[in-house]
């Protein structure tokens, strides 16, 4: 095995592995600070602030030369006997230097930085800058300028690192950004007529090492200080991106991706970016609802709320007294919450007909230059939830399988989840016709995070909760299983589904997901990979699965 | 801190002398101390009839003012650094996008909770463009809750109120602009 040695300690190396300098010294806990060097792009080593000293140990002699100069370490490979330093007092003295030539164009105004606290020129001025400035340069406004309609350019903040620009070339494929000008002229700029407005744009944002480059959307909204962030996995489709959900008293700020090599890397989509903002939509359901049975049952919806704890007993009567149930079990739900949801079912009625609820799919998958996919199919756990069913049943029914089971008359009673994201403005997930399938059954549950065409016939009209308010686990297109909790509460009067659940279970005390996780592990070879602690990058339920044939 | 501690410096506490054990002494010299009180000027006054009177008013800590800056705007540029060195959570600011051209962002919204505040003066010290600074108006009354609930137009009435009595930091009085 290669050995190599970071500031006399002695790491070894995979024989194959292709490491720099940076990601040698970080495996022997040495940080090597940079800003143009990302694991996801291209090397330039233009930033000049990873330069450190190198040499090679002679294998037979154990004699080290070293090169008189200092070296980029995201440039320089490690082989075996290369020897690293990166605390000595010319390396430190020419952080300092790069540091201060960084700030000399600077317009240091942090305070109105959105950037302030999580800003690499922040922490290396910090730890590796000088105290002083020797250049008595006036602090001056940051020109501002948009390059896309999601991202904005503080032109003065930038330190021309090209990270965005090297994005935009080999990850996005767009190569809408670029530099413009030479010198300490340099500047980010886009082409005249071409604005950065690709489906990925908003991941330059979090490249950016400075508060250059801004998110329109989070601009102003939060300082970053008083963010709380919670490991989620996106819900916007069948990708299942990891991600950070940054949140602060129950309200989402932002999303982030969350480096997970097995599936998106270090990026998401603006879909998944922006698309937490239906969960503070005003025109939400927020309260359980049934239909009282003096209103006729096509006019206009009227409900009754119902609190929570007579919803578990009362709905269970209901759905009890109608008759042959049908169950669609919805993508948006974990499998925590499917698997729960199908054993109510069955408690229910034991002959329960169990469908994967409807799967919003747009035309095709779409893959970028960088090996980024947005998947086609809209909803985060298909594979799960069919996962889930496979359990109860030999049949896994699809959703038009289940309206063609109701419009035939097999079934007096429905209970419909959904929890689609379409808020009022957009086309709901089902429409008018197929709807009025529905419409003579004797009791119909319709679980939604808005008003829809299905919710007109619906007996009783229960609140889900959004993707931020879940925890379970979801299966992705890959057969990747990622567990996580919730980022924050569901609004007040909202139950949800895994709560609900697990109270018709009569279960005691509140709703543990790692418990029925555990329970599911235990029961099925499908879902054996779910047990114990999960990583947090998520499991491969195929490679369990094949092992254990 | 441990009592092996390096840094601590132990004292023994010193034997009693003779003044100490006859114990008469030290009987005088306290009955010296309230025998000067009660010959010295007092300094309780009839409040609210008599106004007592404020050292030095720029270090006094009152009631909070929001400066304005040459053009009558306000001078708080929406940073949260008061609200973050805040230890009583009293300041809510919601920043946006200033209406002006040399101006990045502003406070759409300020507001402090007066009976929630402690006065330390953490907010005054946070601030990179003193815009925030504590009064000498020591006399804070209202009739509810609401009312003592500044927002930024009284802030800013607070300061055109106080602005001749008290001028803005200057670099000479340790301002930072």
């Amino acid at each position: 095995m290669p050995v190599v040695i970071v500031d006399g300690q002695e790491i070894e190396i995979g024989a194959d592995e292709r490491l720099n300098c940076i990601e040698a010294a970080r495996r022997a806990g040495k940080e090597i600070p940079h800003y143009c060097w990302h694991p996801g792009l291209s090397v330039v080593a233009s930033c000049r602030m990873c330069l450190i000293e190198t040499g090679q140990r002679d294998a037979a002699t154990g004699k080290v030369s070293m090169v008189p100069k200092l070296v980029p370490g995201c440039q320089t490979p490690v082989k075996d006997g290369t020897v690293i330093v990166t605390e000595s007092d010319l390396v430190k003295e020419s952080r300092a230097r790069v540091e201060e030539a960084l700030l000399i164009d600077h317009p240091i105004d942090c305070p109105i930085c959105d950037k302030a606290g999580e800003c690499l020129l922040q922490d290396y001025h910090f730890e590796h800058g000088q105290a002083e400035r020797r250049a008595d340069l006036h602090a001056f406004t940051s020109r501002r300028r948009d390059v896309g309609p999601t991202v904005t350019l503080f032109v003065d903040r930038c330190i021309m690192c090209t990270r965005c620009v090297r994005f935009t070339r080999e990850v996005s494929g767009e190569a809408e950004l670029m530099v413009t000008s030479r010198g300490a002229k340099e500047e980010i700029d886009v082409f005249p007529g071409f604005p950065l407005d690709n489906k990925l744009a908003g991941n330059v944002v979090d490249l950016c090492p400075v508060g250059a480059l801004g998110d329109k959307d989070f601009l102003y909204q939060q300082r970053v200080w008083f963010l709380k962030r919670e490991a989620n996995v996106c819900g916007g489709c069948a990708a299942g991106c990891s991600i950070h959900t940054e949140h602060n008293q129950d309200t989402v700020y932002r999303i982030k991706p969350r480096e997970n090599m097995h599936v998106n890397k270090w990026w998401i989509c603006d879909e998944g970016r922006y698309g937490w903002h239906h969960l503070h939509d005003p025109a939400r359901l927020l309260e359980a609802g049934r239909r009282e049975l003096t209103t006729s049952r096509h006019a206009t919806p009227e409900f009754k709320a119902v609190e929570w704890s007579d919803v578990v007993t009362r709905l269970r009567d209901d759905l009890k007294a109608a008759g042959r149930l049908a169950v669609a079990v919805s993508p948006m739900l974990t499998v925590e919450e499917a698997w729960m949801l199908c054993a109510v079912a069955r408690s229910i009625d034991p002959q329960a007909y169990l469908a994967v609820g409807h799967v919003p799919s747009t035309a095709a998958d779409e893959t970028f230059p960088g090996g980024f996919t947005i998947r086609g199919e809209k909803c985060p756990n298909r594979l799960g939830v069919a996962g889930v069913i496979a359990l109860f049943d030999a049949a896994v029914h699809t959703w038009t399988d289940l309206v063609a089971h109701v419009r035939e008359g097999h079934a007096d009673a429905a209970w419909i989840t959904a929890g689609y994201p379409t808020d009022p403005t957009s086309t709901p997930w089902i429409d008018a016709e197929t709807a009025a399938a529905f419409a003579e059954l004797k009791c119909l549950v319709v679980q939604d995070l808005f008003d829809s065409p299905l919710a007109k016939h619906a007996t009783w009209r229960l609140p889900a909760a959004g993707f931020a308010e879940r925890a379970g686990t979801w299966v992705n297109v890959a057969h990747r299983a990622q567990s996580f909790d919730k980022a924050i509460r569901a609004p007040a009067g909202v139950w949800p589904e895994g709560r609900l659940f697990w109270n018709m279970l009569g279960r005691r005390g509140l709703y543990d997901a790692v418990a029925v996780r555990h329970q599911i592990a235990e029961s099925s070879a499908t879902f054996a990979a779910l047990a114990g602690e999960m990583p947090a990058t998520g499991v491969d339920l195929r490679l369990q699965q094949l092992a254990s044939t | 801190m441990k009592p092996s501690d390096p840094g601590i410096n132990w004292l023994e506490e010193k034997p009693l002398g003779l003044a100490e054990r006859l114990y008469l002494p030290l009987f005088l010299q306290g009955l010296t101390t309230t025998a000067r009180h009660m010959v010295s000027p007092k300094l309780t006054v009839n409040y609210p009839e008599t106004r007592p009177t404020v050292g030095n008013p720029l270090i006094y800590r009152g009631v909070h003012r929001l400066n304005r800056d040459e053009e009558g705007r306000v001078k708080c540029v929406a940073c949260f650094l008061c609200a973050t060195a805040c230890p009583a959570h009293c300041i809510d600011i919601v920043a946006t996008e200033s209406p002006w051209p040399d101006r990045e962002k502003y406070p759409e919204s300020f507001q402090i909770d007066e009976l929630r505040c402690i006065f330390c003066g953490m907010c005054e010290e946070a601030c990179p463009v003193d815009a925030i600074e504590l009064t000498s108006l020591l006399d804070l009354t209202g009739k509810s809750r609401e009312e003592m609930i500044f927002d930024k137009e009284k802030l800013l009435s607070v300061y055109d109120m106080t602005k001749d009595s008290e001028p803005m930091k200057s670099a000479e009085l340790g301002g930072t602009l």
